[in-house]
């Protein structure tokens, strides 16, 4: 792993994203983005509009706002890596809301009867989004877009470096985006998962999600890649599991058993003990269904012992098929920096489980392996140890 | 080795009974539909009742192919949509508009993600094992054949269940007539194969696939397919079946034509089966192995023995792929 | 109440598609959810949405819905004292 960029509603840039941490300063706030009957719901928007990612990207034509985002992220992480060479580049991206931020618009007018403008559909596909994006990077060799919902950005990254280490790709730029919508607002409103106030993961009193957005992307590289650019690994994949709870369509199963077996397998694979985790980096949406379920599985994993964990749903709220991505980032920070994040808003401890997130940004500390959850519906559980 | 052992295919032919392909249908109007079977010996009726078009085609095709490869529960599950359960995504979006964002329905929202068909079909067999969805444009079924050999390739699994899973709506047909398939018909389609590291009961192995994404050139189709024979031990003679992927429009047709290879093994374009779609290749894959299992060769003069398949896909002009299939 | 009980039923079974099912075989105190009916969460929140737009009932807590949703005689009940005038 030798470049990253993430950019959510608590930073366009890994530095930005760092000092919102530490001074535990969330994104969250209310919708600007589109006109809903919902604004009141809080929401984890990227402070800037469509216009000024496009200038600030030099972007000629006109995209939807999950690929400016994308491109944003990715170009950031590309960028930080000096390739000279000609080798085999792709781009392994999740994303669950493609073009959708413009599709709806077009909806309105196809419903209406009105002559509704086809462009706007363009580039509405999961897979399309993703190909612009390669597009721009010129990262073309393989193209390949992960929809497991909100598990499909830790995906892309685990099918990056698989793809890697099997010698099919030398350089990827793997991870995900989405953006708001007014299609998964009102989506998540209708199942009634959605905190009208902060939301509180982890809490005994948490009441829901607040629905985020966003791009996180890393760069990975073979090992060939790395000594002939002579490049600065800063971490490594060393483990990953994908599992399904095959429990119910939306909820997760009480025992959390798909959560459960991603993390287990993670752990096997990477040969690590439970008690090499330094930190964990919860999905921890807020809601009383996962944040129970994912709790029970980290119990009965980790046993008395559980690491420093929290959820950073509590700061850029839940990105969606982003999240993984974006999570990833923040992972690989927490091991470069020596740091470990602040899951906000955290005041009791969840009957279920017998240890509590932590409330403090704390640094100078060892951090050598992470794990990161990313639990979907469906049933699409993935987790991912990044260690230095 | 990466081996078939067991498919199954819902599409506008009727593919799915004890006689696939007993009567070729032609289509009579732009949008072909699948002739769907009666699903109740495969999901059961309180399951089936949520069930849009594409879901409830995925789950009983990826039935059919456990049974036939005599699979109770998978390693892993993957899947191939362009556009997802894009039925529950219109019918969500559209309830919105009418309802301004009021009293609306989450059961369309919940089946609308992309990841809906592989994880109904995780649900029902209770599988815990890897499960995956990509959605590619035209690649969306290589995506997922591809991810399901290297699957086998790091012996992570040994059973892998695949599927290219994608539905016309009178949208879709609308939107694609926009953006250049005006003279194409919109076909749908599950198709589900289990792949295993072992022939057990196979028909056919897959010998090799190549993707082209937007060649500016016809040499670097043409490369790659020198490439993919190279690498199988086949030559172009040897091939006994091309089964294109190509629309009626003679300016997409000549690309075929320059590939400057020497075109004596028949040919077919399998999308007038089918129709064309994201996963239509998916489909090829089924046709395929019913060439080789059956001889299988409609509407044209049958080739003796069907030993090696060469699939040939094309799509939008903007994703090319190459499958090689050789019996057992 | 009779008369909304059987309404309920055909409404219930459009809802949430039974279409195996017919009124009749509806029972006025079965058990809608786990075992009976054997509806799950979704459908719980199906009826939320039913009870919005046919009765202009509006639930904001999905909580509430075990007690309501128990059987369609305990969702009559509700609707009956709870119907906007």
């Amino acid at each position: 792993m030798v470049g990253l960029g993430v950019i959510s509603a608590i930073g366009k840039t890994v530095d930005e994203t760092l000092t919102s941490f530490e001074n535990h300063r969330h994104g969250l706030g209310p919708l600007s983005l589109f006109d809903s009957v919902h604004r009141q719901l809080p929401v984890g928007e990227v402070k800037i509009s469509n216009t000024q990612l496009a200038n600030e990207l030099a972007i000629k034509g006109s995209f939807n706002r999950t690929t400016l985002l994308g491109i944003y992220a990715a170009r950031h992480a590309l960028n930080s890596v000096k390739l000279s060479l000609p080798w085999r580049r792709g781009i392994l991206s999740g994303t669950t809301v493609g073009g959708m931020d413009r599709s709806e618009k077009f909806f309105s007018q196809y419903v209406a009867g009105a002559d509704a403008d086809f462009s706007l559909v363009k580039d509405h596909e999961c897979g399309s989004v993703t190909e612009r994006i390669a597009e721009d990077l010129g990262a073309t060799d393989h193209i390949s877009t992960i929809n497991t919902a909100c598990s499909s950005s830790v995906n892309s990254i685990i099918y990056a470096s698989r793809l890697i280490k099997q010698g099919y790709l030398d350089v990827a730029i793997a991870g995900g985006v989405d953006s708001l919508t007014k299609f998964t607002l009102n989506g998540f409103n209708s199942l009634m998962i959605l905190d009208k106030e902060l939301c509180k993961p982890f809490d005994a009193d948490r009441n829901g999600l607040n629905l985020g957005e966003g791009a996180g992307f890393l760069v990975l590289v073979s090992d060939q890649v790395l000594r002939d650019e002579a490049l600065n690994s800063l971490c490594t994949i060393s483990g990953y599991g994908n599992t399904n709870d095959a429990f119910h369509q939306t909820a997760s199963s009480e025992d959390g058993r798909g959560s459960f077996l991603a993390m287990e397998s993670a752990l096997r694979s990477s040969r690590l003990k439970p008690s090499q985790i330094d930190y964990i980096n919860l999905h921890g949406t807020g809601t009383k269904n996962n944040d129970s379920s994912e709790g029970v599985a980290v119990q009965r994993l980790f046993g008395d012992i559980v690491p420093l964990a929290s959820s950073t749903k509590s700061f850029t709220g839940h990105t969606l098929g982003a999240s993984g991505g974006i999570e990833a980032v923040f992972s690989v920070m927490s091991l470069v920096h020596g740091c470990v994040f602040p899951n906000l808003r955290f005041q009791s401890k969840m009957a279920e489980v017998n240890f509590s997130p932590i409330r403090e940004f704390k640094n100078a500390l060892n951090v050598r392996h992470v794990m990161s959850n990313s639990f979907g519906f469906g049933g699409n559980c993935s987790s991912i140890i990044f260690s230095r | 080795m990466t081996y078939i052992n067991g498919i199954a295919s819902i599409s506008p032919q009727h593919s799915f009974g004890n006689n696939p392909l007993d009567g070729i249908v032609s289509s009579l109007s732009r949008k072909f539909e699948c002739i769907e079977p009666d699903y109740s010996p495969w999901i059961d009726p309180r399951a089936i009742r949520r069930m849009s078009k594409i879901i409830r085609t995925g789950v009983a095709a990826a039935a059919l192919a456990l049974k036939e490869a005599g699979i109770e529960k998978p390693d892993a599950i993957v899947t191939g949509t362009g556009l997802g359960c894009i039925t529950d995504t219109t019918q969500f979006l559209t309830r919105l508009i009418q309802n301004k964002e009021e009293a609306l329905n989450p059961t369309p929202f919940i089946q609308s993600t992309h990841n809906t068909v592989a994880s109904q079909i995780a649900l029902l067999l209770q599988c815990f094992g890897y499960n995956q969805t990509y959605s590619q444009r035209g690649f969306s079924f290589e995506n997922a054949l591809h991810d399901a050999m290297m699957l086998l390739e790091e012996k992570s699994a040994q059973n892998v269940l695949i599927g290219g899973i994608d539905e016309v709506t009178d949208v879709t047909v609308k939107i694609f007539d926009r953006f250049g398939f005006s003279k194409a018909v919109h076909g749908e389609g599950a198709a589900f194969f289990v792949l295993s590291d072992a022939p057990m009961n196979a028909w056919a192995e897959i010998a090799g696939m190549r993707t082209i994404y937007k060649p500016k050139e016809s040499t670097q189709v043409t490369s790659q397919l020198k490439d993919l024979l190279e690498a199988a031990e086949t030559r172009m003679e040897d091939i006994d079946l091309i089964l294109l992927g190509s629309d009626d429009d003679q300016t997409r047709n000549s690309i075929i034509n320059k590939m400057n290879v020497p075109f004596s093994p028949p040919t077919y374009s399998f999308k007038e089966l089918c129709g064309e779609y994201s996963t239509a290749s998916s489909f090829a894959l089924w046709l395929g192995v019913m060439a080789i299992k059956k001889g299988f060769f409609p509407n044209r003069p049958q080739p003796e023995q069907v030993k090696k398949v060469l699939i040939y896909n094309r799509y939008f002009n903007q994703h090319h792929s190459l499958i090689l299939l050789k019996a057992c | 109440m009779e008369k909304l009980m059987s309404e309920l039923k055909v409404k219930i079974i459009d809802a949430l598609n039974l279409k195996h099912l017919k009124p009749e075989d509806i029972g006025d105190d079965q058990p809608l959810f786990v075992h009976g009916l054997g509806l799950d969460s979704i459908d719980a929140l199906e009826l939320i949405v039913l009870l919005q737009q046919n009765y202009n009932i509006k639930i904001t807590d999905p909580q509430e819905g075990p007690k309501i949703f128990k059987s369609v005689k305990t969702m009559a009940e509700y609707i009956r004292s709870h119907q906007p005038a």
